[in-house]
């Protein structure tokens, strides 16, 4: 809305309205109501794009739908896992610009504009067959038992290594407190981890 | 989880315009807070006001030594500054104990002073709730309490406030800057909050559409010898049974500026004045701090599930104040 009736409104009416002894905070409210409106979408589904894993993708989205639910259920990225769906387990992390996010808590059209990595980004090569370190270390230490918190978990630690955080086997068990395993198979996780975090680059 | 409608701000005006004067308006910056309780059915807002691309996320020092924090700053910037973890250690220690790595990306230190309690009854729309809705009855009084309050309670609600930042920030004289319809305001952190009463469904001095723009750690001796010490049921990402946030100025052996706050005792971050007072002037040795926890317990009251909370926060007290005089 323009800036002119603003300034109408402030001359024609909140000034009278102030000198008639009206409770100001009532008056102003009822001003910039009329002179404001945002912008808005929803609740029905409205066209974004988004960049998952290097690509734009055009989705239709409900405002509430969260990013866990978009790339499970709409765009078929279904190796990002539901597990609590309230920000207690890691298992739908994701990074976001580089930083580790609980996808479950991300509303999808709050990414528009960002970078969305899931679990099957992380590799590489011609035909996506290049194991990322931390896929091969978690292979090579046998970082998981029934593997539905391994996609969390290794998202996590890529997400980490961007962190530069200390490398030592307690540093990394805080670092990765964010990712729960109810197999227990933290003892391997850590070794992964602490394989590729303190190695070479 | 309701249908919403979303609008994102361009500007600070028109998002605080809309969220002043739309029933059902509700800001948005993290998300990990209000998308957790809308999936419960807590929090139904109608229309979400998207602020994370307003200009409120530097984090710097202020002439006087202090440092201004964008309420947009996350969880994880704030305790990675090296302005916090220099000159107010409790801060960045409570950061690092909240949380995990991903909430931490993620939440404001906006929306972490203002976050919800995690009373399962609260949380829970089948079971009465005076904080839902007034009226209806605390279920926590009669039922599991291990995680409540011990003091600032009322017959009509005894949910506990888990935020350890605010906790710390209590310590270091925080200040809230927030702006709203009727121009920008300054509130102590401590005055942010109210106790429940008879109204727990208020628990903060902020009007309708008042939006948290700063907050600004104010420089001190206290606050740059500081510490913060959460006790929990595991070590790591876990809410907070009890925490000790503590600042001493301490000269030739001798208190003389005490700052205590407590955690996830209270339905708001509780300031322990009486322990602060039985601080000044006294030899900064276990003998003092032992006296201190022993007031720190005054005018406690458990109910039945939380009761181990009292000895718990004596023995808290006196630690976390031997770990800030490096005595312990």
């Amino acid at each position: 809305m323009s800036q002119l009736s603003r300034r109408w409104f402030l001359v024609r009416v909140v000034a009278p309205a102030l000198v008639l002894g009206l409770r100001p905070q009532l008056v102003c409210a009822a001003a910039v109501a009329t002179v404001t409106r945002l912008s808005r979408v929803g609740p029905q589904p409205t066209a974004v794009a988004l960049s998952i894993n290097g690509r734009t993708v055009d989705v239709a989205l409900e405002p509430r739908e969260t990013l866990l639910d978009t790339l499970r259920d709409k765009l078929g990225l279904t190796g990002t896992k539901k597990g609590c769906d309230q920000g207690t387990c890691g298992a739908c992390t994701v990074l976001v610009d580089g930083k580790r996010v609980n996808s479950c808590l991300t509303l999808a059209i709050m990414t528009q504009g960002k970078s969305v990595t899931t679990i099957e980004g992380l590799a590489t090569g011609e035909h996506g067959d290049t194991l990322h370190p931390m896929q091969r270390a978690f292979l090579e230490h046998d970082g998981f038992q029934c593997g539905y918190c391994t996609p969390g978990q290794i998202v996590s630690a890529v997400g980490l290594l961007g962190e530069r955080r200390p490398t030592d086997d307690a540093s990394v068990r805080e670092w990765m407190s964010g990712n729960l395993c109810r197999c227990g198979a933290y003892a391997n996780i850590a070794a992964a981890v602490q394989s590729v975090a303190g190695g070479p680059a | 989880m309701n249908p919403i409608r979303y609008a994102k701000a361009g500007n600070a005006t028109d998002a605080i315009a809309t969220a002043s004067v739309e029933q059902g308006a509700h800001y948005i910056a993290g998300g990990t807070t209000v998308i957790d309780l809308m999936k419960l059915n807590v929090e139904e807002p109608e229309l979400l006001i998207d602020i994370t691309t307003l200009p409120m996320r530097a984090i710097a020092a202020t002439p006087g030594g202090g440092v201004r924090i964008g309420a947009l700053a996350t969880m994880a910037d704030v305790a990675d500054s090296p302005l916090v973890a220099s000159g107010f250690p409790v801060v960045a220690q409570a950061l690092l104990a909240s949380a995990s790595p991903q909430l931490r990306n993620m939440a404001t230190i906006g929306g972490n002073i203002l976050q919800r309690t995690r009373c399962a009854y609260f949380r829970d729309k089948s079971q009465p709730c005076n904080k839902r809705k007034p009226g209806r009855g605390c279920s926590a009084l009669d039922g599991q309490n291990r995680f409540h309050s011990v003091i600032g309670t009322s017959p009509h609600c005894i949910c506990s406030h888990p935020s350890d930042l605010a906790t710390a920030l209590v310590t270091v004289d925080a200040l809230v800057h927030t702006r709203s319809l009727l121009g920008t305001r300054i509130i102590a952190l401590e005055d942010l909050y109210v106790l429940p009463g008879d109204r727990p469904d208020v628990e903060v001095v902020l009007r309708r559409g008042e939006l948290i723009e700063a907050i600004e750690l104010q420089p001190s001796i206290h606050a740059r010898n500081s510490a913060y010490l959460k006790v929990r049921d595991r070590a790591s990402y876990e809410f907070a049974l009890v925490s000790v946030a503590a600042a001493l100025a301490i000269e030739a052996g001798t208190v003389r500026e005490a700052r205590v706050a407590l955690g996830s005792v209270a339905p708001k971050p509780w300031r322990a004045h009486d322990v602060e007072a039985a601080l000044l002037g006294k030899p900064a040795n276990d003998a003092t701090f032992a006296a201190a926890a022993d007031v720190a317990i005054h005018g406690m009251h458990g109910y039945g599930h939380n009761d181990y909370k009292i000895p718990m926060t004596r023995a808290a007290v006196r630690r976390a104040l031997a770990m800030t005089a490096g005595v312990a």
